[in-house]
């Protein structure tokens, strides 16, 4: 009988090899000094590129068949949110402050992700990391894509949305977020490993994305669900490239230790302080709130990293220098950040609010020890100056962080009631800082932080000289239409008027 | 001792998969959260290709699960037929 031989299909690791090593060869026509120049200034000594390796063994081919699979799920659900007037059955309309901030702030920084990781594959020489490096690059451009698409549906209906691009770059808030990229976009490749790689997918990207989710699912926002599903199946690879990158760093030579030590150090930091932000959407800007962020550090922060760095300690590392800050600070910052939003909702493309009575109680409950007393009184005050006509607005320029930009907002890490704020003169020039370690952080580096791009002092520079309303033109800001307070906004007044229309059927 | 995780999206396709988990690891805590759900184990996690074969009635590859993933935690390790969590304390 004429039997046909089948032949023996690769197994995972070999198939792996073969599409990722055998990609590598040996230049002949430059020297490898000249074909990478960026690897070594940093100082971290790399002696086989070839022990790096992808755990999930992920080839080319399975992940474009992979990629497009979520593609296809991602628009089928997005045309049917279209179709199904998806932007009506929200919890309130309330609740697309926090998309808004997401897509001003989060979005770009997918972009610029992308942009960081196509120029990482370029520069490390080891075939496997550029594989790696290629996907999470495309990965990111996905992301900033699907986000912008799943946003756009609501932008034909809400205010705010209109000029994100814009507003990343000129408005204050975004600045948390678009300094951390630029940070870590001008750093060398194997600084940038840690800080996108490491610390912020794999310490802290879990407190972004997961509670997020569950708050867009909980508040009816399929659209939301939907992309950060999609961005999120890609962010366990992501994790796993930026875990075994610094493992990798570790075991190629003891000098390393110190240098990436430093760069956790940095990145955690610069990271957590970033995640205010989404301390304030999901403790204040969720109508119908998930865990509070101080849930979510216990479950992601503390019980997930605590994991990973006891693992890392057999290398030498310690857990972040600002982790113990960090942990008191989660009784604050997001009751902090919010009320300096809320004191400054004329500048922000989003709408703010004094929690309800009802939100407050769950505060309450959430942060015992520390928002009926610290809190809750300035949030009263908030609300009783609204009430007499008056509502409280900070219409002084708080100094900005050189490092984070956070306006100096935040708390001595022992005591709440005493604003943190730091100085140093560098070249007879002052610089402020919103605490110890963003100052450490200036120190280390000062010849890269001064030449910080800080939007919010063209305020007072031409052509604006101080002119609020030609600060406003600048930002793309509508004064009364984008800004201000949600009970007030157009947003509340359509939003409940199109509820109204979805029951009944009167002609106007 | 120290928690790994893996979280999936709460869909039809996910469904025998987390059965098949809870198979192969009796003592891992099941969280259904909103859209989702999340497996915690103690230091470490199988997940096999057979068992996924057997309660779905077909053949699988372990890089679809890539499709439904949210998120992980601990060192992984993927061939054909498995993938586990774990870590080294």
């Amino acid at each position: 009988m004429d039997m046909k031989v089948k032949q023996k299909k690769l197994n995972k690791k070999e198939k792996y090899t073969v599409q990722t090593r055998d990609l590598g060869w040996e230049p002949t026509y430059q020297s490898k000094d000249k074909i990478f120049p960026y690897v070594e200034y940093e100082g971290i000594k790399i002696h086989d590129w070839d022990k790096w390796e992808d755990p999930f063994r992920l080839s080319m081919d399975s992940y474009w068949k992979y990629q497009a699979e979520k593609e296809r799920k991602y628009y089928a659900i997005l045309d049917s949110f279209a179709q199904t007037n998806g932007h009506l059955n929200l919890t309130s309309a309330r609740y697309l402050s926090a998309i808004k901030i997401f897509q001003q702030a989060i979005t770009p920084g997918e972009y610029a992700a992308h942009k960081g990781f196509a120029r990482a594959g370029r520069e490390f020489p080891g075939a496997g990391t550029q594989v790696a490096c290629q996907m999470q690059s495309i990965d990111e451009i996905r992301h900033a894509q699907t986000q912008v698409h799943g946003v756009s549906n609501y932008n034909k209906y809400y205010n705010g949305f209109h000029d994100f691009t814009q507003q990343r770059d000129r408005i204050w808030y975004t600045s948390l977020a678009r300094s951390f990229f630029d940070d870590a976009t001008s750093a060398g490749p194997f600084e940038f490993m840690i800080a996108i790689g490491f610390s912020f997918e794999y310490v802290l990207t879990n407190l972004l994305f997961v509670p997020f989710m569950s708050g867009a699912a909980y508040n009816g926002d399929i659209a939301s669900v939907t992309f950060g599903f999609s961005a999120q199946s890609d962010e366990a690879r992501h994790m796993t490239l930026g875990l075994e990158c610094i493992k990798f760093m570790l075991e190629q030579d003891p000098d390393n230790l110190p240098i990436v030590q430093g760069w956790i150090d940095k990145w955690f930091w610069r990271g957590i302080r970033l995640l205010s932000l989404v301390g304030s959407m999901m403790d204040y800007m969720l109508p119908k709130k998930v865990m509070s962020w101080k849930e979510a550090w216990q479950i992601y922060g503390v019980e997930n990293g605590g994991a990973l760095f006891n693992d890392l300690a057999r290398y030498g590392i310690r857990p972040p220098k600002g982790w113990e800050d960090a942990d008191k600070a989660m009784d604050h910052v997001s009751h902090q950040l919010m009320l300096g939003l809320h004191q400054w909702n004329f500048g922000t493309s989003f709408h703010t609010d004094v929690p309800t009575e009802e939100e407050m109680d769950w505060l309450s409950a959430k942060y015992p020890d520390t928002f009926d007393k610290y809190y809750r009184p300035r949030w009263n005050f908030m609300k009783e100056q609204a009430e007499k006509g008056k509502p409280f607005k900070n219409m002084g320029l708080p100094k900005l962080c050189q490092v984070c930009q956070s306006p100096g907002l935040y708390t001595e890490p022992d005591d709440p009631t005493m604003l943190c704020h730091r100085e140093t003169v560098f070249e007879n020039e002052k610089y402020q800082f919103c605490s110890d370690h963003c100052m450490d952080i200036f120190n280390n580096e000062p010849e890269k932080y001064v030449q910080a791009y800080l939007p919010m002092n063209q305020l007072f520079q031409a052509p604006l000289y101080g002119d609020l309303n030609a600060w406003m033109d600048w930002v793309s800001l509508r004064d009364g239409v984008d800004n201000g307070d949600y009970e007030l906004s157009e947003d509340k007044k359509n939003f409940d008027k199109w509820r109204n229309d979805v029951k009944s059927n009167s002609v106007d | 001792m120290s928690t790994v995780f893996i979280a999936l999206q709460a869909n039809e396709e996910t469904r025998p998969i987390i059965e098949a988990i809870q198979i192969d690891n009796p003592k891992a805590i099941v969280n259904i959260e909103p859209a989702m759900v999340k497996i915690d184990a103690e230091n470490f996690l199988i997940i096999k290709r057979e068992t996924i074969e057997e309660q779905i009635g077909r053949e699988y590859d372990l890089e679809e699960l890539q499709i439904n993933l949210i998120s992980l935690s601990g060192n992984v390790n993927e061939d054909e037929d498995t993938l586990t969590l774990s870590w080294n304390n």
